[in-house]
């Protein structure tokens, strides 16, 4: 019997080197797990059906001694990353039975690897939310509490590696959607510098923020998916080779960390969150490092201006599903009703989407808006990049609150402030990661978020490793 | 500010049907986190706020296609109604 809750990608990957067992045994583990959990937690919406052929695949490479540290290790995929050949529906009914025609690039990278696909996993609708309450497939349960959301809109990756349903999962942050439901799920959710990894095949929401990232349950493990997925790509104009950067492993004791204060200390912040925050910096105070205040004005207004710039290039994103060329057709009396027809298909909350999008792009309040934010959000970008030269690190709770009940959130403005810590990073295009900080009294997961300057994602990652040691005492998988 | 009839217009734009109810209730939402985001119209940017935001127009030679037809099964395959080869759709003039 393989213990999945010890295991990591490189423990996994020593032990499939060694012959302790094989890929397609490790494979067969976690799909007695998914067997026997998934109906309950609704982490995956699919189960593909050549997981065995694939681990058989891995199982021959690593005869020949060329396994590669991503060799059979079994990996979720979030519902709107496109892999040759599976359905993929963005977890939305009007994509109900796409099959998707090639391989989005970070697909393509993990293939070569070897990595085997488990399945696809549950998430908000074009990955629009932070709950996964949004799906059009029904919730994903918090594996921690299952009364409460796995939050979004990765959720379903979340929970399947807090789980044990997955050794890890790729998922999509355009506005927090790797590191919320990370942090509600007690995993590790890392969000790279935008253009870090290809977009090449993950269905657009706000294509200027959209990023794909690691779930993992370490932060090491982030790091050996990251290193597989990165790289400039033909296929994506926006993608970027990061310098890699020959700094060395800095300690927890060498480190400077801001922190914001004014604005962690908001309003609206739950109590046992801001508490855990503050342990979980002086846990780092003790193991050496300095923390020392920050201020970053334009953090007031981040998430007014993420919630106009991400509806509004949702709305020109979402235009391509009209029933034409793929997904589902609903006919109309006449060609243009089809459009309308076939675009109800849409769920709530991407329809109000898509309509404030609309609105803020139309004309006579373009300007005032849309032209506005963008504004605004380079001088975020500036003031970013002015703190990141005072400090390698800042430091923020990755939410406001700990995982909420399934249905207590029914105003969706409520729902979008609790967005607050995530958004920054993704415009400012940054990298940023959440690691596990603990869990309240009621035994919720709680996450420290951290964020480096744009390209610093190696340096990020370096710093986690120990910091992760640092913060929790005891990690079971050590 | 923003009422039902607003919502008609822009569900309108974005060819999505709504039904009255959902206007009514879209117009409450709409209204309310407009209210938020138009925080927006009071930073302060610079005139060259908008300047070095990193992204280039990246282009390729207009050359080397690929093979004509190479794609085509493949994507046709998820066309909701085809014929001979074609996506079909119906009359829009």
């Amino acid at each position: 019997m393989i213990d999945l809750k010890t295991l990591t990608i490189k423990k996994t990957h020593n032990a499939l080197a060694k012959g302790e067992y094989s890929a397609v045994e490790l494979a067969e583990s976690y799909l007695k797990n998914i067997e026997k959990k998934n109906k309950e937690l609704n982490a995956y919406l699919e189960v593909f059906d050549d997981v065995r052929e694939q681990a058989k695949a891995a199982d021959r490479k690593i005869k020949t001694g060329k396994a590669e540290m991503l060799t059979g290790i079994p990996l979720a995929i979030k519902d709107n990353i496109l892999i040759q050949g599976k359905c993929v529906s963005a977890a939305s009914k009007i994509l109900e039975g796409y099959v998707a025609p090639y391989d989005a690039t970070a697909i393509q990278k993990l293939k070569k690897a070897s990595a085997i696909f488990l399945g696809r996993t549950n998430c908000d609708e074009f990955a629009m939310g932070g709950s996964t309450e949004n799906s059009a497939y029904g919730v994903t349960k918090n594996p921690h509490n299952t009364n409460r959301v796995a939050g979004g809109s990765s959720g379903g990756s979340a929970a399947a590696v807090a789980a044990d349903l997955a050794l890890a999962a790729l998922g999509s942050d355009t506005g927090g959607s790797v590191r919320q439901p990370a942090s509600f799920c007690g995993v590790v959710g890392f969000k790279p510098t935008y253009g870090a990894v290809s977009r090449y095949g993950l269905i657009a929401y706000g294509s200027s923020l959209d990023c794909i990232g690691p779930i993992t349950k370490t932060a090491e493990d982030a790091q050996i998916i990251f290193d597989c997925i990165r790289g400039k790509d033909y296929f994506d104009s926006t993608s970027i080779n990061l310098p890699t950067s020959k700094l060395p492993n800095l300690k927890t004791s060498q480190l400077t960390i801001g922190v914001p204060r004014s604005f962690v200390e908001r309003e609206g912040i739950n109590a046992e969150v801001l508490a855990n925050f503050n342990e979980s910096l002086l846990r780092l105070q003790k193991a050496g490092a300095k923390i020392v205040d920050v201020e970053l004005p334009s953090l007031q207004y981040a998430l007014a201006c993420y919630y106009i710039i991400a509806p509004a290039e949702a709305s020109a994103n979402l235009a391509r599903f009209d029933g034409v060329k793929y997904g589902l057709r609903v006919s109309g009396e006449n060609g243009i009703r089809d459009y309308f027809k076939t675009r109800a298909l849409f769920g709530p909350e991407v329809r109000r989407r898509i309509i404030l999008g609309t609105y803020v792009l139309s004309a006579g309040y373009y300007d005032a808006y849309y032209g506005k934010a963008r504004a605004a959000r380079a001088v975020t970008r500036t003031d970013f990049a002015q703190a990141f030269e005072k400090v390698a690190i800042l430091a923020v709770p990755t939410s406001p609150t700990t995982a909420w009940k399934i249905g207590e959130k029914t105003d969706p403005l409520s729902a979008y402030l609790a967005d607050v810590f995530t958004v920054t990073a993704n415009l400012a295009g940054i990298p940023a990661i959440s690691v596990p900080s603990g869990k309240t009294k009621a035994g919720l997961p709680l996450g420290l978020q951290l964020m480096a300057k744009a390209g610093g994602d190696d340096g990020l990652l370096d710093v986690c490793i120990p910091l992760e040691a640092a913060l929790l005492r005891k990690r079971d998988n050590q | 500010m923003v009422n039902a009839k607003d919502i008609e217009h822009l569900a309108e734009l974005a060819r999505i049907e709504v039904s009255e109810k959902e206007a009514e209730a879209l117009a409450k939402n709409i209204e309310a986190i407009l209210g938020y985001v138009q925080q927006v119209k009071d930073v302060s940017v610079g005139n060259d706020a908008l300047k070095d935001i990193g992204l280039v127009n990246v282009f390729r030679e207009d050359a080397a296609p690929h093979e004509s037809g190479a794609y085509t099964d493949a994507l046709l395959a998820g066309a909701p109604e085809k014929e001979d080869g074609y996506v079909k759709v119906k009359k829009i003039l």
